[in-house]
């Protein structure tokens, strides 16, 4: 007993003391590296390492509060109980708004680590800066929890009996991966954020710096795609209405640094490979981030209406808007200060790669923008006017396909593209056909499914475009040395970027698909009764009681048949979660990997009816398959870095007296 | 430091000044408060019973002739047990009342009012929630102050206290009786 | 210390958004049910979390889908008018299609401003780029041919690289 009692403390003190090397890693550093003092930048390195083994300390100390049931410390009495399965009790630490910060800091601490450990090459000015901005960042958060958030609050003497109970949407998987996941993501754009504020301060913006900032850019990016399509894919399941994206305020807050992340990868291997773009890579980098903050301010100060939204509190909004202002209003300061005026001489063509990663890095700050402003502007408008206006899924569709159309047709020409310039003869020599065969293909699909649809067939054109365009380049590229050995040959750098743009394209079809040819019914079934929907029928079998761990349920069961033949057995169940009395909906979902059987239970009606909705989703899992194959494939691009040093000596080698560096077009 | 670039920090820092601006109204707002779409409109037509008395049909005319609350209420709804007491004290200073029974059960409703007193001049019977829907009531307890011609001039949603009376509510009502 | 902003409405707002808002209304046609649908879908419930009138299970949902139905199959109104129907008692909030007026002209046009802006932005650079690529120093970087070269010998077999 008195161990449980002491245990909160430590993890108290442990978060202080974690605040207090975030303030060594962002003082020492910062002046080493303007003094030139080696000791004094030497010492980002420990300092970084002492934060995150004390936030370590401090959130496992949380954890164990949650998994002891420990009802003393106000969090773990108002998020978990003792009933509550173990696995939840541990995901319910990040449950809500106190833990999360806190897993927030530990993660911003991990990857300050890891940029200590992992950035040897670096000079040290470089990674002294750095690794001292990403300390002020920790000491931003750590303040923000000790001050306003948290989590080790204590409720003494009178130690409540039992918690309130995780809230019973959280209790589930999703919970475990989609936080943890997004957290990788936001916290990982201060590693770029961290490389563009050191590279304005130190003054040097050169090629070598987007080559160090590009795998940990590439690597938070790709762990906030997989957030966010874990995310979707949690909202599919678990909410009962087969919806898999609302354009929520909260949901809009992931996206947008996803997106500018997106503009930023590309930026980056352009200054990488050509030493252009680097005002635009820098800006983005800063954007990134400040999305990621503007996101927690959203989710965090009730300034929004949204069904993810913390329960909010006007001193812990007020906090983080602070932050969040001095953090976007110094670092534009700073680079409208300290960004070089003095452009590079290195010119390029109408038609080249530079070209379309231009035209891709601004239509995706216009969705971005767009986003943005749909998202901000019942606020807008409420606290200029007074009138209420509600942005919704309406205007977020309407806007977002149409631009997002145009970024696929200009994929398709990006990827074959040569870089500097293109002749427009070969150019035609090489799409003019993709372009036949893209149309040919997307006519032909459509007129065979059972109703023409103009959306479908876009998409479809759309996606065989990019398809095509990619296997074309892929063809010219290998040409050479033969199709297999050619293979071989390609880096891992270029199949991340296969993968990534497929996985666009299976997103995209994923979505239309679904969309369009979704067959949906509500309808009153007796027990015994059977549905024909599209070639599947429905039968309801009648719903009995159940027990679980902590709640009661009415569990329903459906048979799926096709042709006759029974495919699959669904049990859409109605639960009501004991701790907090509220009522939920568990889908029963057949997936596959060309369609969803979706069946949830409304209400109870007489005599053993219930009201059921029976949902047949083509092709919808293809939407976080798609996702997933793009952040995998940025995985696999931050994977190569080393090839890319041999290389580099390789060709030193062979042309001896080019002094500027040159990279591989692969 | 050249022209443009004084001139994009200033843009900078006005941008960031207007954010915080704005972001400030939102804290202290509550951005699911929902202004009535029917300020400053007439009370809308209706023709329904009063409550207990089937053959008595209620008019929006039944309304007018003088500055009113109009209170939507119902007896599955706790917080509108809250506020009665309060309506009592109004009803007692003079203040007409006017009550509508909103998706309610009827033997209900009248055993509530026998029970805690009647503060209403009379009460209009909602079962369907249709008037309720034409003022735009989307729970109870909400009400509404009108004027002497049954204009609408001031919706409040949630229970009348003290507070809210003196604060919101009662500057509007006097400033009705007064011409 | 969880301070809920919260009206102190009283309906049985513990409408969580999990619980499937299911009507049994039986339509005529295929294309009347996607009617309703996506005209719930986007009307707002004017007391939930951000959820259309679809999704969520509160009382004043449920009147509001109800309404729309009755409104659909035995007034026959069109879309427009059902929406200003329920504009007209609830307010713009209740739409989230916001409409196109004064007010929103930004929120409508900006997006598309702002592509402008980028697409004038594009031939400026690119044309001032394409200067820089005929000019003095495009010596220094490799030309197409070049660049072909090297892609060749950078498609080397790959013995000494790194692992």
């Amino acid at each position: 007993m008195s161990l449980t009692l002491f245990v909160p403390e430590l993890g108290h003190l442990a978060m202080i003391l974690a605040l207090c090397f975030a303030a060594i890693q962002a003082f020492f550093p910062l002046i080493g590296a303007w003094k030139g003092d080696h000791h004094w930048m030497s010492l980002g390195r420990p300092a970084a390492w002492g934060q995150f083994v004390f936030l370590f300390i401090s959130f496992m100390a949380l954890t164990w509060s949650f998994l002891a049931d420990d009802f003393s410390v106000a969090y773990a009495a108002n998020n978990s109980n003792s009933m509550l399965p173990w696995y939840y009790k541990i995901s319910a630490v990040w449950g809500a708004h106190e833990g999360s910060l806190l897993l927030w800091a530990l993660t911003l601490a991990g990857w300050s680590f890891a940029v200590a450990i992992f950035s040897r090459q670096l000079p040290e000015e470089i990674l002294a800066r750095v690794l001292a901005v990403m300390g002020m960042v920790s000491i931003g958060f750590l303040l923000f929890l000790i001050m306003t958030s948290n989590p080790f609050e204590r409720v003494l003497p009178n130690i409540p009996l039992d918690g309130q109970d995780l809230n019973p949407l959280l209790q589930d998987f999703g919970l475990v991966v989609h936080p943890p996941m997004l957290y990788m993501g936001y916290v990982g754009f201060s590693v770029a954020f961290a490389f563009a504020i050191a590279a304005l301060l130190g003054g040097k913006m050169d090629a070598a710096w987007a080559r160090w900032s590009r795998p940990w850019t590439l690597i938070a990016w790709s762990f906030l795609g997989i957030g966010i399509t874990l995310g979707s894919w949690w909202a599919y399941y678990e909410l009962g209405w087969g919806g898999w994206w609302f354009w929520d305020p909260v949901e809009n807050a992931s996206f947008m640094p996803w997106l500018i992340g997106t503009a930023l990868i590309h930026s980056l291997a352009v200054t990488e490979k050509r030493g252009l773009f680097k005002n635009w890579t820098v800006l983005l980098a800063i954007a990134a981030f400040s999305l990621s903050l503007l996101g927690t301010f959203l989710v965090r100060s009730g300034v929004l209406t949204s069904v993810h939204a913390f329960a909010s509190d006007p001193d812990r909004g007020l906090f983080i808007l602070a932050f969040l202002l001095v953090t976007v209003g110094a670092s534009l300061t700073l680079f409208v200060l300290r960004a070089p005026s003095v452009k590079s001489r290195v010119g390029f063509g109408f038609w080249s790669r530079e070209t379309l990663l231009l035209i891709n890095n601004i239509v995706l700050v216009v969705v971005t923008a767009m986003i943005l402003i749909g998202t901000l502007y019942p606020l807008i408008l409420d606290s200029l006017t007074g009138s209420k206006l509600s942005v919704g899924p309406p205007y977020f569709n309407a806007l977002f396909n149409p631009l997002i159309g145009a970024l696929m047709m200009a994929l398709g020409l990006g990827v074959v593209l040569r870089w500097k310039n293109t002749s427009g003869n070969w150019l035609v020599k090489m799409l003019g056909p993709v372009l036949l065969v893209s149309a040919a293909l997307s006519l032909l699909l459509t007129l065979l499914a059972d109703e023409f649809n103009g959306a479908v067939l876009v998409v479809y054109f759309l996606s065989f475009w990019v398809l095509l365009a990619s296997i074309r380049d892929l063809l010219d590229k290998t040409r050479h040395r033969g199709f297999l050995p050619g293979l071989r040959m390609m880096t891992r750098s270029y199949w991340g970027m296969q993968m990534g743009h497929l996985g666009v394209v299976v997103c995209a079809i994923g979505v239309v698909l679904s969309s369009h040819y979704s067959i949906e019914r509500d309808l009153k079934m007796n027990v015994g009764d059977s549905v024909q929907l599209g070639a599947y029928s429905f039968v309801f079998d009648g719903a009995h009681h159940f027990e679980g761990p902590n709640y009661i349920s009415d569990k329903g069961t459906v048979r799926a048949l096709k042709n006759g033949r029974e495919i699959a057995v669904l049990h859409p169940e109605k639960r009501l979660y004991i701790v907090q009395q509220m009522p939920m909906t568990e889908a029963g979902i057949d997936p596959g990997f060309t369609r969803d059987l979706y069946v949830a239970l409304g209400e109870p009606l007489e005599n053993g009816a219930w009201a059921v909705r029976l949902q047949v989703k083509p092709f919808v899992r293809w939407i976080w398959l798609g996702g997933m194959l793009m952040s995998f494939g940025a995985l696999l691009s931050a994977w190569d870095p080393r090839y890319r040093a041999r290389i580099r000596q390789k060709v030193r080698d062979a042309l001896p007296g080019k002094e500027k560096e040159v990279k591989a077009d692969v | 430091m050249s022209k443009a670039r004084l001139l994009a920090v200033c843009l900078v820092l006005a941008g960031v000044a207007g954010f915080a601006w704005m972001s400030i109204y939102g804290l202290h707002n509550d951005p699911r408060e929902l202004p009535s779409a029917l300020l400053d409109k007439p009370f809308p037509e209706f023709s329904q019973p009063a409550l207990g008395e089937p053959e008595r049909l209620l008019t929006r005319n039944d309304f007018l002739g003088r500055p009113a609350l109009v209170n939507v209420w119902a007896t599955w709804c706790p917080t509108c047990r809250q506020e009665h007491a309060y309506f009592n004290k109004l009803a007692a200073q003079g203040v007409p009342i006017y009550g509508i029974n909103y998706k309610d059960e009827e033997d209900k409703a009248q055993k509530w009012l026998l029970d805690l007193k009647d503060p209403y001049v009379m009460n209009v019977s909602d079962p369907r929630g249709s008037l309720g829907m034409n003022l735009g009531v989307y729970g109870a307890p909400e009400t509404f102050i009108i004027d002497s011609e049954g204009v609408i001039r001031f919706k409040y949603v949630g229970a009348v206290d003290d507070r809210v009376w003196k604060e919101k509510m009662a500057p509007v009502y006097e400033g009705l009786l007064k011409p | 210390m969880r301070k809920i902003l919260l009206p102190l409405l009283c309906s049985l707002w513990l409408s969580a958004p999990a619980m499937a808002a299911i009507d049994t209304y039986e339509f005529e046609t295929q294309a009347e049910q996607d009617r309703y649908r996506k005209l719930i879908e986007e009307l707002r419930c004017p007391k939930c979390q951000n959820q259309n009138i679809a999704d969520s299970n509160a009382p004043i949902s449920l009147d509001l889908r109800e309404e729309t139905f009755r409104m659909m199959t035995e007034e026959k109104m069109t879309d427009e008018q059902i929406v200003d129907f329920l504009v007209e008692r609830y307010g713009d909030f209740v739409r989230y299609k916001p409409p196109v007026d004064k007010r929103t002209l930004v929120l409508w046009y900006g997006p598309f401003a702002l592509l402008g802006f980028g697409f004038l932005m594009l031939v400026i650079i690119v044309v001032r780029r394409r200067k820089d690529s005929h000019g003095p120093d495009s010596k220094a970087s490799l030309s197409g041919d070049e660049q072909q070269r090297l892609n060749e010998l950078l498609n080397q077999p790959r013995e000494s690289a790194d692992k």
